[in-house]
């Protein structure tokens, strides 16, 4: 058997090391851990993904370990069913643009979670990946859902408004707030909100909770609460996105909020969204990998030097991006583009 | 995509509190284009192999005041070496006794650092050990 089939193999088995490995080698895009990947997709598309997103020191990371960990003291229905669930958590931290390098501290909030075989915690860098994950972790979920755990928990990097990408990658998505946290505008305001199924006010015993609660409220209502996405097909039972109230340090509030993501996922299933937003991911997947693939394709086929050329040119204002991509894929430039260019820099100058 | 980006998880076994070190080093690595996975405080030997396998570290960093570091390593080192990661580079950072120094060799430790190295030094240790080049290649 061929190196990436033993590694399959290993995964299938539930070894522990060798999933650590493959998860390695997917996160560096080598070869090997893309043919094992090959292998095990046919296993995947069974677990439960539930997106945990929201501002730098909301308290993502300790939720997540509240999340696993009541996740784990119960038998669910419809989560494997005759024992707790086994749960993942692929944890998210910038990448420091500057030096290549990163720290990756969600682990300091999940000690809890040591000693139990039945959780698996991974901390990824960005690694240059803008949206709040890293370009491969949509194929580290995918690893850990064939590996066999039957929820995951992606929590992503601390967000601002724009980092959007988990919806489009999770089930669930749970955006996270905590008292003190701007005004009604940047409630209403487009992005993160938008992603929201569920929306968790944490530190929700500090002064200022009832407050952001109630300025959630009305930016929900002012949208007609209409719920995620996914959910403008327009049927006919709507999802009103909740607002819970949890101290993740105490786990006060937490056993309400798993039970009202499994209610999400519930109602996923029975609105046929499930299948929906799994197609979604699989093609959103599908299209970031093309995009690379294509990308680095060209850039291989490149002579020498043409490409830091190209960008001089634009760089000197010789070319508009466009005329230039325009002139390295080879197609028919737009007509009179580059004319038109010359004229309005002639035009410039005079 | 030649090298992979080194992975280093900073921990801090035993009940001392002090991880200012332990955040300095964190940093220092993450400067030189490390990814750091910083465990916090009071970490067992058992939690700290758990979190090297889940992660799939090159390298583990342990940083010790408490003087238990010929308790704590030797326990490590078994547990990495019972779950196939024999190959994982150890260092210790603290306060260690000099007649201490050979038998933590012994048992792997690919160096100790104490107070005053310099973390510039630290991180290219790291990055030798490593790439595998030979310490004496150091420029």
């Amino acid at each position: 058997m061929s190196d990436h089939a033993v590694l399959a193999q290993a995964v299938r088995e539930g070894q522990r090391l060798a999933l650590a490995r493959l998860l390695s080698l997917i996160e560096n895009e080598q070869p090997q851990g893309e043919a094992a990947l090959a292998e095990l997709y046919p296993l995947t598309g069974r677990a439960y993904i539930v997106g945990v997103t929201g501002a730098p020191g909301t308290g993502k990371s300790s939720l997540v370990n509240e999340l696993a960990k009541t996740l784990r003291a119960k038998i669910y229905p419809g989560l494997h069913g005759s024992r707790p669930p086994a749960v993942a958590i692929v944890a998210v931290d910038p990448t420091s643009p500057f030096s290549g390098g990163a720290i990756l501290g969600d682990r300091i909030r999940m000690r809890d979670l040591a000693g139990d075989t039945g959780v698996f915690v991974r901390s990824m860098a960005s690694r240059g990946s803008l949206g709040g994950l890293a370009h491969t972790t949509s194929s580290v979920a995918d690893a850990l859902d064939a590996a066999g755990f039957e929820v995951i928990l992606i929590e992503t990097v601390g967000a601002g408004q724009a980092e959007v990408d988990i919806a489009h990658h999770a089930h669930t998505t749970l955006v996270i707030e905590s008292p003190g946290m701007g005004d009604d505008i940047q409630a209403i305001k487009a992005g993160i909100l938008e992603i929201a199924d569920l929306l968790v006010v944490n530190k929700a015993d500090l002064p200022g909770a009832e407050n952001a609660v109630r300025v959630l409220r009305a930016a929900l209502d002012l949208g007609g609460n209409a719920g995620g996405p996914a959910a403008s097909g327009g049927t006919e039972a709507r999802w009103q996105v909740p607002i819970l109230q949890t101290v993740a340090t105490t786990g006060q509030g937490v056993e309400p909020l798993v039970e009202a993501v499994l209610h999400h996922r519930d109602y996923l299933q029975a609105s046929g969204q499930w299948r929906e937003r799994g197609q979604q991911r699989v093609a959103a997947a599908l299209d970031a990998r093309l995009r690379d693939r294509l990308a680095q394709r060209w850039h291989a086929a490149q002579p020498d030097g043409r490409y830091p050329e190209m960008v001089a040119r634009v760089v000197r204002r010789e070319l508009s991006p466009a005329a230039a991509v325009q002139e390295m894929l080879g197609d028919e430039p737009a007509p009179d583009s580059a004319a038109s260019h010359q004229a309005a820099r002639a035009g410039v100058r005079r | 995509m030649s090298q992979p980006t080194i992975r280093v998880l900073i921990a801090k076994p035993g009940l001392d509190g002090h991880d200012r070190g332990a955040k300095v080093i964190a940093r220092a690595l993450r400067d030189a284009g490390m990814e750091v996975i910083y465990t916090g405080l009071r970490q067992t030997p058992e939690m700290i192999a758990e979190a090297a396998l889940q992660e799939d570290v090159h390298v583990v960093g342990l940083s010790i005041l408490s003087g238990a570091h010929m308790t704590l390593v030797p326990r490590l080192v078994e547990l990495l070496r019972a779950q196939g990661q024999g190959q994982v580079h150890l260092f210790v950072g603290g306060i260690i006794p000099d007649e201490d120094l050979p038998k933590l060799k012994a048992l792997g430790v690919e160096d100790v650092f104490g107070p005053g190295a310099s973390t510039q030094t630290i991180a290219a240790r790291v990055r030798q050990a490593v790439e595998g080049r030979a310490q004496s290649s150091a420029p």
